[in-house]
Formats: C-alpha cells, structure tokens, sequence
C-alpha cells in the first residue's frame, strides 16, 4: 500500500474528483485517471491474482501490455484496469480470485506449484481417466464471470476510405499525419489511448521546434483538428490489417471501422520488456515506463522509493522524473559497465547511484516488493531496500499490425529486437520501426506521411537525441529459474521455458502452446521476446533463429459487441414478410420462418392445436375452397430467342414443346445430376417463359441460369429477370375456387374447356390485372392468382369476402401435396437424389438431348441396384402414427432408407407417408418394420399417391 | 477483406461478390465423354498454391461474371478479364 | 515405451527433482537415406499413420517428414471437436474407429490427450430442421452409434444461457446430442503420437519440406527433400491444406480445393458452457476450454486461399451467429483468432487408399474435420501402406468413388455443417 498521489500536476482534472469502488471498497480519483492510475494514487498495490498460482499481483504496465490488472466491470470480464477510464460510480473487482484479491484461497494452488510446471496435464490425470479429473480442473478455469442477464451493450460497424491512414498518435504518428495532410489529403488517425500524444504524455522536459513538448503537440493536434480532411479517431484500437490493406479499428469498444487507405503509416511505437529475476511477480514490480508513466501522466507515484533496474539509457529517465519530484531512488542497477551517457550524468548529478555491471538477482517482499538482491560484477551480493522495482530490459516495435499486413522481421542486434525488415501493406514509422529517440521517431513519422500522401517533405518536426550508451541484451538474472517470471498472465517462469526446450519442445510455436506463454488477454505483448530469447539461450540458438511465432488478428482483444454491429435480433439475416402478411396475422395465424420467408403454418382457432388446425384446413379445401398465400414461390422470367433452347438445357423435361399459354411441370438438376429445384413453367410466348421455382430455390435458380448462360453458353440470346418480388400470389384451391373467383370477379372464363388445367391467362381479377395459372399443388381444383405484389392484400381481401373460404397454411398445403405424391424438393429429395430416384426416370429417358446433369445421371452409381426410390408407406394399423426421419430397417440391422414425408391425412382418415427406400419400387406391396427412436412400426410400401390416383378432381 | 475491381462497377468489397471456383475449366462433349473425363471435369481441381484462375460473380452488384487471376496465398489480383477470354499469359 | 513414462508418481520424483530429469519427447534424427516406408506430414494424420505402422504392422523402420514444426497444421489450428454422429453407415464405421481409439488413446500413448467427452447439441429451429434431426438421430443409432433427439425443454436444460425466445431470429425448436462427443486438446494429439511413434523408432524430422517424388519404373521410391533424396519402398501422404500441391509434384490432379477455415477464442472466463453447441442454421458452433476460453468456428472463407490468415467478412458472420445463440456472450471479446488450410472436397468426405501412381498412398481431404478423425486416418493409411490393401473401412472412400459417382455426401444427407 505504498502508491500515493503526488500534490499536483500530472493530466488529471483535480477539480472533477470521482468516486469508485474496486473489490468491494470505496476510493476517490479524477477525471483523466485510468482505474489503475487511481488504484495506484490510493495505494493498492494487490490488484489481481495470477491465473494459475493464484500469486497476489500487482499494476505491471501502463498499456494493452498489462499482464495482471484484469478486472470486471460489471458485465464485462477480463478487461485490463490499464485501459479503463475512470467514472463516477465506477464499480469493478478482481477475477479468478475468492474471497478477495487480498486473501485468496486460490492460493493453495501455489503450494503445489513445484509439482505443476508447463504440461504437467499431459502427464498425469490418464488413471483413473481423464473424466474423472476435468471437473476439478476445469473449476479453476476462467478469468472473470459472464452475466447471463446482462444487456447487449450497443455496436456499429462502419466503413471508412481515406488517402492516407496513420495508426498510432504518439509523436511519429502525429508527425506523420501532420506531413500526410498538408496539402489536404485526406488523412485517418486512429490512436489506442483517449489521448493524442504517447510517450510525449510522459516525458518530462522534452523540447521539440524548440518549444515544451506540451506546447508542440497541443499546436500540432489544433492544426489536424482544424484540416477538414483530417480526421482523429481516439481511444481507437486498429486490431487488425486484412486483405488488401484494409485496417479494421474499434472505436470506444463500440465501433467497429473498417479502413480502406491508398496508404497505411504504421506508428504503432514499442512497448518495453521486462528482464527476468527471482521474484518478479511480486506487487510493486513494474515496467519502468509505466512507473514513468504513472508518475509523469498521472500523478501517481507506484511508492516511496525506486530501484531501477535497467539495461538501457531511455529508462534512466524514469529514475530521473522520480528524483526530480523530490521522491528518493534507492539506485540504478545497470548490467553494463560503463552507462555514460549523458542522461546517467545527469543522474548522477541527481545524487542517484548507479551500480554499473550489476544485475538484480531477486525481489525481496511476500505481498509487496521491500527491497532487491543486487548481483555484482564481482560476484557479491548487497541488498537495497525499495517499495517499487521498476525493470526495463529494452523496448520491442509493436510490429503486431506490420506483420499481419505481410511484412517480415529482422533482428536488430542495436537494440535487441525484432524491427520491421520488408514488405508488408503498412509503412512503419518511428518506434515501430526502431526508431526509439524522440528526434529521430518525428523525422521517421514525418518522411512516412509525407511518402504515403505523395507531398513535398516540407519541415521535419525537430528534436534533439541524446547520445545513448548502446543497450546490453539482458534477459534474465535470477538463479532459481523456477522464480522468475516470463509471462505473468499465464503464469510461466524461466524453468517452464527450459523444461519446454529440454522435452523437445523448442520450435517457438511448440515452446508456445506446451507453456501456453503468450495465450492470456495481454496476448504476451511484453513477454513474448523475452521468452523466446531464453529458448533460444536453452537450445544454443540466436533469438533471430528462434523467430517469433505468427502475430495474428486482434493486437488487441475485440469486443463482439462492436464486431456483429447490427447483426443482431431481427437484422441477424432479415427475412421477408408477405405482402399480406398483416392479413394473416389478424386470422391468427402461427408464423413461422421457412426458407427466409416468414408464413403461416396454420391459422388455428381458439385453443386448436397446430395439428388440428392443419388437419382441418387440408379438409375444408377437399370439400370447399382455400386461400393460400403463395407469393414465395420464385419467379423467373426467361426472354429471348433462344429461350425455349435455353430451358431445355436447364431442366430434365423438354420445354421448347410447350405451347403459348400452356404450364408444365419441370425439374431442374445440378450438373451433378441432382434434383436441384422443381416447378411450373409458364410459356408466355415463343421467345417468354415465366419459370416457377420453389420458395426457397428462387436465388440459386436464377443465379444457376446466369451462371450457365454467363460462363458456358455464352453464345444464346437469352435474358433472365427475377420477378419473385414484383407479383404477389394468391392460390385458390378447392372444388368451390371457381366460384370463388367468378364471385370476386373476373374478365376470365374459367370454364374447364375454356381455361383447361395447365393452362394461363391473363385478365384481371377482383379488378387487379392478373397473371392466373391453373396449376394445382393440392390435387384439386385450383389457380394461382398472380398481382402486381402491392396489390396483392386487396386481392386476399377480394377473395376472402367473396364467399366462404378457408385460409391454409404451409401445413395443410403439406398434407394435401402428400396425399397426391408430390414430391418436396428438399424434403423428399436431398443432395443424394436423382431424377430417377422420386419418379422422373421416364422423363429422364425420354430425352435424347443434353441437359444439366444429365451425363451424371449415367454414371455407375446413379444407375446401380439398391438405390433408394419414391414410394408411399402405409402403417399397417390404421390408428399408427408415422414421423417424418423415421427409417425403414434393414434386413441386417441397418437403414433401408427413411420416411420423407409424413402426415395425418383427411382423405385416408389415418397416417401415411412418402418414403425413400431402397429398390422402392420394386418392394410395392412388402411388408416393412419402420424404425423411430426405439419405436417399430408395422408398415407397407404402397404406390406414393394416395388419393384420387387418376385426378379426375384436378379436371 | 478482397477489394476486387467489377469491370462493370469498379473496386467493391469481396463481400458483395461470390467466387465461383476455378475459371478456364472446358466441359466436355457430354455424349462422348468416358466417366473418367466427366469425373475428372467435374472434380478435378489445379488448386494451385500462387497464381491461380478463378471465376468470380458480383452477386450483390451488377450481377455480371468475369475472371479473375488471383494469388492464392499473398490474394494479390492480378488480373480481371472477361469470362470469354483467354487465360493472360506472361506478366500477368 | 518412452524412456520415462508419465505418470502422476513420475511427475512427483520430478517435482522433487526440479524436473531436471525429463527426457525429450522425441529424437531429432538426421534423415536416412532409406526407409522401409516414408510419411510426408508430420501432422496428427502422419504421425498417427507412422505410429500405427510401427504398433498394428510392425513397421518401424519409418520416417515422417514435416516441413515446418510438428502439428503445425490444420492438427494445431482447429476447434478440437471429435464426434461420429455421421448419417451413412460409412461414414459412421470411419468417424466412430476414431472415437473409439480416441477413447483409449491417452493410456495408449502414456500422454494425456485430455479428451473430454462432455457431449455435441445440434441445435434445429424450425419444425423442417427438426425433421431432419430425427432422420439423422435415427440414422445414427441404425450406425450403432449413441444418438439423442431432444424436444425444446431438453435443449433449455442442457444450455440455460441459450435464447431460448420465440421470437429469437433463430428460435430453438430442439435438437440432438451425441454424448460421446466432446473435445480433446489437439495439440497433445500431435505430440502424444510423434513420442509414443519415436519410442517405437520411427524417425520424426522436422523442418524437412519435400520438394518433389523419385520414380523408378513409374513407381515413386521415394521423395526428394530440402535435406537430401530420401528413398523408401513406399511413401504416404498426409498433408492437409496442401495435398493438391504435392499430388502436382508427383504428376496429377485430385478432386479438392484449398480453403481457409478461421477459429476464434475468447478471453478465459468462468465455465458456463459444457457443451459442444452447433446451430444448423448458422453453421456456428462453440465449446468452452478447460482453460475458460471459449472456442468458437463456422463457415470457412469464402473463396480458395493457402493463407493461414482469415478474413474480416467471416469473422463477423460467426460472431452474429454466436452472439444470436449466447446474447450474454455479446459482453466478451475475441482474444484471438486464426487460420488453417482445409482439403475441400464435393462430398465432404475424405480420400483415403492408394493413389494414383503406384507406391504412393493418400489420406487427404479432411476438409473442416480432419481433428476428429486422426486416429482412424492414420490407422487406415498405415493399413493400406504396410499390406497394400484397403482397409474394410477406407474401401468406400478410395479415389475411384469420384468415377462411379458413390460420393459419401453427409451434408447433402444430413444437413450436418462440417
């Protein structure tokens, strides 16, 4: 409990204090703070848990890095403090931890740990079985909770274009935009933090065009806000670089903007590494940076008294801004001999005592860091007391997005990192490319943006840089491996590292996935180089040998809020509503989806039963007449020439035979020789057909007919129109439908001898011009009434009011077409059915000409025995009931094909079915046990049409 | 996320389009074609790790097919020409 | 057996011992200049091929080859499901051999695969899916294979946090569960094999990329690789993603195409999930691990890639689908994603058997669910390696099924997403 708020400065707004409560106790901080610079200024110093030893862990970074401060806000698990704003009433609490972060039975877990390095599950848990182990495991899995009850927090996606896009808002990316936008590109800046700025919101007495760094950047974010092709996009996180170049970025964790840019300049800047000792993990151990950081942009000091330990002059700085604000610094400890540049003078001067050639060799404390064990160049150890230990091994390009978009990787002996080397769809820039010193990080952003605009190079922003003594690659300085972390969110120490490469394990994906280093919500963004240098130093290779392993989507974790966007609720895949779907729901209809329609199952009445309803609608249209609102069916139009030329090529029955005015039934297969679509098609005159297609056939058949008529039949005249949508249908269906209609009124004669079935006119009905099909899908009597689609309530309403008439559903129509035989293309049919298969081998036969398909219905398996074929079963007991998915057994045992249809019928007053079994129709009349669900049934196969076989009802 | 450029409506999305699979593929004589020519028509795939010949529909667009040389592992285009042309030889 | 079996009192001495004492899993040999049989794919197929060589046949004298690192591929990049709940009897022979050894392969191997046999729901939303979920329950159990339909109430019991809504865009009518199903960690699969196979003296050679077949008398007798000519009587193909590239090396074609298939974890948060969940209509499915993530996959990118990289355009359509499921699942974040290389093939079934020049054998086209078959693919190609017949099993699923016309098409039969 030793971070305090220094009395002033830092970029918070003291005169908006906030109140907040974490793990259940109440504390104060201001506007501007994070909840992990606030939890610092109060002093907590025990934020989390660590994730498998349930070690206490303190604040360890300022950024995305952070590996232990994850918290739950509300609903919303495993966010890191780092990167939660502060609010008023801010309630949030440690994850993996209980009862608190504080005390944690969790812990006992840590007792273990000797016995419990990387993979120890691989190796144990086989007696008595796996099963038997899991739950136990699985118990302590998890960060923080999902609320079931939670609300969906709001998401958007958008799409932006740009000339010029710049990730990153630290000092190279500012500079960039500033030279990308000068003579009014159109520039994008998207930056992670609330604050434009980066490390310049942490850097004490920089100058840059001679002026406080502070007076720079707010002048040089004023002339990006006033440039109106400049647009600034903060607390922005670009997570990803995908195809092409383009960058998806969230915004405020709710907007997901897709980024398409001439040009990508990637400032994404570095992020600093730790160096492994004894200890590591404790609270009050972090990045030197961050403690800069905290310090500079917050005002929050993480202790009393600093101990730096570092290899590298830029962290020298954090030593610096400590003594500068009169707080004491126990001592720079610097593995390097002889650290002399100017900064290390300037501490000295400071009074701070740097041991040169030393190295912390472990961190002292149980729930906090008390002091360090500093190891000598000679070998001698001395002890120094601390309440922060702040560690910087050097400084890592984030190179996460750089990667994604393609580009490779070097390795920079300089500063002992992985730099950008080629390639790659993002320039990058400043820190993200190595470029380190303030000077040289503007210079690299300017000449970025100024060659991704294509402009003059104008005035490159100017910064002094220090000489620097070089960094002393350092990546750990423990001696019990076994406690010194590498990554701390999965819990991975030196020792897991060795052990990985001693069991083979030493390609870095393997070292990954068997310590899973690198797998927790900060993505191993400050570990992962640290880890693959000691598995290079345990198998004798150079980190540049190593590699890194595959940076991947998202840098950063996504909320799926922001990414489904509008893909929610009803926008999840709309569906389309009839046009009289109003009508429908006033006849209390049950509405339910099928095939991306939404339409009437049944329109039960009362307390009536779905089965009921059907039952008794498939009746009344046998004994009166129905109403059926069968708009979904497709409707393609066909034109040209070569039209009838064309269809013969698409379907299996011949259709240039077809004469004007006439309607005949057709299927279509696929190339493959499979039953593809069905429908009624309409010859409307020599060169027009009007193609019927299943509701939900509609799409694939018409992009089918562009396919062929596109790619391979270049050579017809022909032109294809979906028209599904322009006419609405009402279908008419039932010995009465004459009736009906001529008492709605009709220019038409509907005289059986005058308007035969399988014909078409047109006319107008109840007024509305119509296209008017008689074509029955019944069995009955029956005309489908086409109208322009708006029209098509008024003529329901026509109908409806002239006569008694019974409004059907899907279900009954079911039941109807099951009593005829008629084969449901994807019910009875699936993607193993020929024509031959349910009925159409005749069809088939007749045709001496190519079609689609029809090559493959003469291959070896399409013309074998035993292929299941279209037939009617009968329950062998009247009252047995048949469900559709039902299987007929076989004499072995196993399936001898199944019931693809079922249905309680009217007609028959019993069950029966549609079935495809196997050599069906050569079994007509054999007995068969039908199998559902442990059920046998008695069955018979019977021809699959069951009533009025001659269709004497549809003439 | 492809940003491919319709010869008949200009660069869209990759989402508004469908691919169609390999291009340049020849159906054969149906009549004379032995099992093993249409099986081989039918299935058959170059797959080609690289350069590979595609045919792409813009579906949610123009409606129009067209071809497309494409990169298979960098998704680099190469090229986009007419379904009855030729496959580009050379640089492309 | 490896030189130090695992086991909970050997990981105590070790624990006692700093763990100093581990042997490495596996050798890493200089290749041979001959070998009785070569596997090309150091994949869970390949090494589970070179392992039963060595175990079923007695065949040791075994290289596999892999160019990069072991079970790098699609074995390392998937949604670790394994089931057998296929519609045809051949289907259901082929996925259940592998459940079957998958149920035994932790204690054959001594390396804890941690299969976790929680059970797979499919979900049907509407009264036609439903149909269908009970011609293929009914199918299944005709397969002898365990199978359960489930009415709506049985679904809200097993998945309370499911929208279970009658107005969700998706509305759940019911569905069906194999209990055996489950997942197990894919990459203990891989490594689990390469060191029970190195134990029986199969050579594991990694970075090894072969660059082309010998041919002796139109017969391959081996493979030229970055590390030399290796020769071998006969040689096996276990290279998902890339079968089609290597069958141009050795001169011909093969019925497949190459797609990206993408997976998703989210952050690790307290277990809620304890199934497998597949939606029919979205084709999104999710389990969460025994580390707290959730694992998430679906459809693959929409057109022919070897980039191990996915596309933006999947990514939100899985996540909708997720999120239209799990509405509370809308609060998480997707931790990380990534990409394998998936063999498709028309029928979504493998290619197994002899290929088409002699001394060459295949094990290929996998498409989304190579993971869940390895024990039964290697089983299969080491049986057609070493006797040079098929396997009863892999009889229906030789190349000459694409001639006949005998596909073995479970999506067109079942509705099933891979």
């Amino acid at each position: 409990m030793s971070g305090f708020r220094l009395p002033q400065g830092g970029r918070i707004d003291r005169t908006r204090p906030l109140a907040f409560r974490y793990g259940g106790r109440s504390y104060a901080g201001f506007a501007g703070d994070t909840l992990a610079s606030a939890l610092i200024a109060n002093g907590v110093s025990v934020v989390g848990r660590s994730f498998k030893y349930h070690r206490p862990r303190g604040i360890f970074a300022a950024g995305p890095e952070e590996p232990n401060a994850i918290v739950q806000l509300g609903a919303r698990p495993n966010l890191k403090a780092t990167q939660v704003a502060l609010v008023d009433g801010l309630e949030a609490g440690p994850v993996n931890c209980w009862p608190g972060a504080g005390f944690d039975v969790g812990a006992a877990a840590g007792l273990l740990k000797r016995f419990l390095p990387a993979g120890f599950y691989y190796k144990t848990f086989m007696w008595p079985g796996w099963r038997w182990w899991e739950p136990m495991i699985r118990r302590a899995a998890g960060l923080g909770r999902v609320d079931p009850e939670a609300a969906m927090p709001d998401g958007q996606r958008r799409s932006l274009h740009c000339d010029v896009l710049v990730v990153g808002g630290g000092p190279a990316g500012i500079a960039a935009a500033l030279a990308a936008g000068a003579e009014g590109a159109r520039v994008v800046l998207v930056e992670q933090d609330p604050q434009l700025g980066g490390a310049l919101l942490a850097a004490d007495g920089a100058v840059i065009d001679a002026m406080p760094a502070d007076t720079w950047l707010a002048a040089a974010i004023a002339t990006l806000e006033a440039r109106p092709d400049t647009r600034v996009l903060r607390a922005t996180v670009a997570f990803g670089v995908y195809d092409h170049g383009l960058v998806a970025a969230v915004e405020r964790e709710r907007i997901v903007w897709k980024i398409r840019a001439r040009h990508t300049v990637l400032a994404t800047g570095a992020i600093e590494r730790p160096i492994a000792f004894e200890n590591d993990d404790l609270p009050g151990v972090m990045l030197a940076g961050a403690a800069r950081t905290y310090l500079l942009r917050w005002a929050a000091a993480a202790g009393r008294r600093l101990l730096l330990f570092a290899n590298n002059d830029d962290a020298y700085r954090t030593a610096l801004a400590w003594t500068s604000r009169g707080l004491p610094v126990a001592a720079v400890v610097d593995p390097r001999r002889s650290p002399d540049g100017p900064l290390a003078e300037e501490l000295r001067a400071a009074g701070v005592p740097i041991t040169a050639g030393a190295v912390v060799e472990r961190a002292l404390g149980r729930r906090g860091v008390t002091g360090a064990v500093i190891r000598h160049a000679t070998g001698g150890r001395t002890k120094a007391a601390c309440d922060v230990l702040a560690v910087s091994g050097g400084r890592d390009p984030a190179v996460n997005l750089f990667v994604q978009g393609g580009g490779t990787l070097a390795w920079d002996a300089a500063v002992a990192a992985f730099v950008p080397a080629a390639g790659g769809q993002g320039m990058p820039a400043g820190a993200a490319a190595g470029a380190f010193a303030l000077g040289r990080a503007l210079a690299d952003g300017h000449a970025a943006g100024a060659a991704a605009a294509n402009v003059a190079a104008g005035t490159v922003p100017y910064a002094e840089d220090d000489v620097a003594t070089p960094l002393q690659p350092t990546w750990y300085s423990g001696r019990d491996q076994s406690r010194c972390w590498v990554d701390r969110a999965s819990d991975v120490t030196v020792a897991d590292v060795v052990l990985a490469a001693r069991e083979s394990y030493v390609s870095v994906e393997h070292y990954k996935r068997y310590t899973t280093s690198g797998m927790s919500p900060d993505q191993g963004k400050s570990s992962a180089v640290v880890a693959l240098a000691l598995l290079g130093a345990a198998t004798g290779r150079q980190p540049a040998d190593v590699g890194t392993t595959r940076f991947r989507a998202p840098w950063d974790p996504v909320p799926l809020a922001a990414l489904i966007g509008q893909d929610r609720g009803p926008q999840l895949r709309p569906v389309l509503h009839l046009p009289t779907h109003d009508r429908h729901a006033a006849l209390g209809a049950m509405i339910e989806e099928y095939g991306g329609w939404m339409r009437p199952a049944a329109y039960p009445q009362g307390a009536e039963s779905l089965d009921a309803a059907v039952f008794r609608e498939a009746a009344a249209v046998r004994a009166g007449v129905g109403l059926f609102d069968a708009s979904p069916l497709g409707k393609i139009e066909v034109r040209g020439p070569d039209a009838a030329r064309f269809l013969d090529r698409m379907y299996v029955q011949r259709l240039s035979t077809l004469k004007p005015g006439r309607l005949r039934y057709a299927v279509a297969a696929t190339e493959h020789g499979i039953v593809f679509d069905d429908g009624v098609v309409a010859r409307l005159a020599e060169d027009r057909f009007l193609v019927g297609t299943t509701s939900g056939g509609a799409g694939r058949v018409f992009d089918a007919f562009e396919e062929w008529l596109q790619c391979e039949w270049v050579d017809l005249a022909v032109f294809v129109t979906p028209v599904t949508h322009q006419w609405g249908v009402v279908n008419v269906a039932g010995p009465e439908a004459r009736a009906l209609i001529a008492a709605a009124g009709t220019d038409i004669d509907l005289a059986s001898a005058a308007f035969p079935h399988m014909t078409f006119r047109e006319g107008t009905v109840a007024g509305i011009p119509a296209r008017v099909s008689r074509v029955s899908f019944t069995g009955e009597l029956s005309y489908e009434i086409a109208v322009p689609a708006r029209r098509t309530a008024a003529l329901w309403d026509a109908l409806a009011a002239a006569g008694p008439m019974v409004p059907f559903g899907v279900e009954a129509l079911m039941t109807l077409r099951i009593e005829k035989g008629y084969i449901h293309v994807g019910a009875d049919t699936d993607g193993t059915t020929y024509p031959a298969d349910c009925g159409f081998a005749d069809a088939v036969a007749r045709r001496n000409d190519d079609f689609v398909g029809r090559r493959s219905m003469r291959r070896p398996d399409a013309l074998r025995g035993g292929r299941l074929q279209l037939v009617g079963l009968l329950p062998e007991a009247a009252d047995a009931t048949l469900h559709a998915g039902a299987h007929v057994v076989a004499a072995g045992g196993g399936s001898d094909g199944h019931v693809s249809s079922a249905c309680r019928s009217p007609a028959m007053g019993r069950t029966i079915a549609l079935a495809m079994v196997r050599d069906g129709r050569a079994r007509m009349g054999e007995a068969v046990t039908v199998d559902d669900l442990g059920k046998t049934v008695a069955a018979r196969i019977v021809a699959p049409v069951f009533f009025d076989p001659e269709g004497t009802r549809l003439r | 996320m492809l940003l491919i450029d319709c010869p008949w409506c200009g660069p869209r999305d990759e989402a508004e389009f469908r691919c169609g699979g390999e291009g340049h593929i020849a159906r054969p004589d149906p009549d004379t074609a032995d099992d093993a020519t249409w099986a081989a028509y039918l299935f058959d795939r170059d797959n080609v790790k690289g350069l590979g010949f595609e045919r792409w529909h813009h579906r949610h667009g123009c409606g129009r097919w067209f071809n497309v040389a494409r990169d298979t592992v960098t998704h680099e285009i190469r090229a986009i020409y007419a379904m009855t042309d030729p496959k580009p030889t050379g640089g492309a | 057996m490896p030189r130090l079996a695992y086991s909970a009192f050997s990981l105590l001495r070790q624990g006692l011992n700093r763990h100093r004492g581990w042997p490495a899993a596996w050798r890493t040999p200089e290749p041979k200049a001959h070998y009785a049989a070569i596997v090309v794919g150091g994949g869970g197929h390949g090494l589970a091929t070179a392992y039963y060589l060595a175990r079923n046949h007695g065949v040791t004298d075994v290289a596999v080859l892999e160019r990069g690192w072991l079970g790098g591929g699609n074995t390392g990049r998937n949604t670790t499901v394994v089931r057998s709940n296929y519609y045809f009897p051949a289907s259901g022979a082929l996925y259940d051999l592998a459940l079957k050894l998958y149920e035994g392969l932790s204690r054959d191997l001594n390396f804890n695969i941690m299969l976790s046999q929680r059970g797979m729901l499919m979900l049907a939303h509407s009264a036609h899916e439903l149909e269908f979920a009970r011609r293929t329950v009914n199918a299944i159990r005709r397969n002898g294979i365990d199978c359960t339909l489930l009415d709506r109430d049985q679904v809200r019991r097993r998945l309370p946090i499911l929208d279970m809504s009658p107005d969700a865009r998706f509305p759940v009518v019911g569905g069906y569960r194999q209990a055996r199903a489950g997942v197990a960690r894919h990459d203990a699969v891989a490594w689990g094999y390469a060191r029970a196979a190195d134990a029986r003296g199969v050579d594991i050679i990694q970075n090894c990329e072969v660059l082309g077949f010998i041919f002796e008398g139109g017969r391959v007798v081996g493979v030229e690789t970055s590390r030399g000519a290796i020769r071998a009587d006969r040689v096996g193909l276990a290279v998902a993603g890339h079968s089609g590239v290597l069958a141009a090396k050795a001169g011909f074609r093969l019925p497949i195409t190459s797609y990206a298939l993408q997976a998703f974890v989210s952050e690790p948060i307290k277990p809620i999930l304890h199934e497998v969940v597949l939606s029919s209509a979205t084709g999104v499915y999710v389990s969460q691990s025994d580390k707290g993530e959730l694992v998430v996959g679906g459809g693959l990118d929409l057109h022919p890639s070897y980039s191990q990289r996915g596309n933006l355009p999947v990514v939100e359509g899985v996540m909708s689908g997720l999120v239209g499921m799990f509405p509370c699942f809308a609060n998480l974040r997707m931790m990380r994603s990534w990409g394998g290389i998936v063999d498709v093939v028309h029928d979504s079934s493998p290619i197994i058997g002899p290929a088409p020049v002699p001394g060459l054998y295949l094990d290929c086209g996998w498409g989304t669910g190579g993971f869940k078959a390895i024990p039964a693919g290697g089983t299969l190609l080491a049986h057609v390696m070493a006797t040079g017949e098929q396997h009863p099993i892999a009889r229906p699923f030789g190349l000459e099924r694409f001639r006949t016309g005998a596909l073995v098409d479970e999506a067109a039969a079942s509705g099933i997403a891979h």
